[in-house]
């Protein structure tokens, strides 16, 4: 026996805390700490619907296991850019402008 | 309250406060560990919710892959080893996230809440069933899923390869 509002209280904790620290953060490399927390709430909230009892064909544990992955793939993609981007201007900061000698 | 719902509460809490300080933390490095934290609490709740294949995929490849990846990705964009200065946010920025997290919490919480329907008895989906779902209906978009695979790590290294031969055609 569970109660439901454990799992969506945590979902919704988890996802605005991905949020503020999108919004918050400049590094480039921990913006993603911010998305992996947003993921995760979802994850949470997936494997809730689970333990509900309310999935067909076992989507509560694929659909966590395939967004798993897809994250995995985006964080790969978005630090070889970030890598290429500090190589290029030597700085991660999300606020700093380009020069206008880096532009091509 | 139920065992249960008792461990759930004690791991969620470790989620939240490991997310908090992954957060607001100054230190780059202590980011990335207290992510480990967060997500170790994640997979415990899952594992609470009775699935446990997920909370192993979770911690095998978050914390076992992502978070190598960005703890090399900062050493290679030379993080500082005290607190990062370079990056701090102004307390406006500071208060308009927090503010922005706020109300994203309370907007998905308010719209959540009021379903839950009271104590509903823990389906149990073994792994037998999810091994068999994942490769009976679920098997095209796995296959999908590997060449997505594929495309993120070959793009991954084209692009942090750059273009070395333009470079050292135009470099005198």
């Amino acid at each position: 026996m569970i109660h439901l509002v454990g799992p969506y209280l945590l979902a919704a904790a988890l996802v605005g805390l991905g949020v503020a620290g999108i919004a918050l953060r400049r590094n480039a490399v921990l913006l993603l700490v911010g998305v992996e927390l947003v993921l995760s709430g979802g994850l949470v909230l997936l494997v809730a619907t689970q333990a509900a009892g309310a999935d067909r064909w076992a989507a509560g544990s694929v659909l966590p296991l395939f967004t798993i992955t897809i994250a995995a793939a985006e964080v790969v993609v978005a630090l070889a850019v970030v890598l290429a981007v500090f190589r290029q201007r030597g700085s991660i900061d999300l606020d700093r402008r380009s020069e206008p000698e880096d532009a091509p | 309250m139920t065992a249960l719902d008792t461990a759930f509460t004690a791991s969620g809490v470790l989620a939240v406060l490991g997310g908090l300080f992954a957060v607001t933390t100054r230190h780059v490095v202590h980011a990335a560990l207290w992510l480990v934290v967060a997500l170790l609490g994640v997979a415990g709740s899952l594992l609470v919710l009775g699935a446990e294949l997920v909370a192993l995929v979770l911690v095998l490849v978050y914390v076992g892959a992502v978070v190598v990846l960005v703890l090399f990705a900062l050493m290679l964009t030379r993080a500082p080893i005290g607190p990062d200065v370079a990056h701090a946010a102004g307390r406006w920025r500071a208060t308009g996230a927090g503010l922005l997290g706020l109300a994203t919490a309370g907007l998905l919480a308010t719209a959540l809440v009021p379903l839950a329907d009271g104590t509903v008895e823990r389906a149990d989906v073994t792994t037998t069933q999810v091994a068999g779902q994942l490769f009976g209906t679920w098997v095209w978009p796995f296959e999908l899923l590997s060449l997505l695979l594929l495309a993120a790590l070959v793009g991954a290294l084209a692009v942090a390869r750059g273009d070395r031969a333009v470079d050292g055609a135009t470099a005198p």
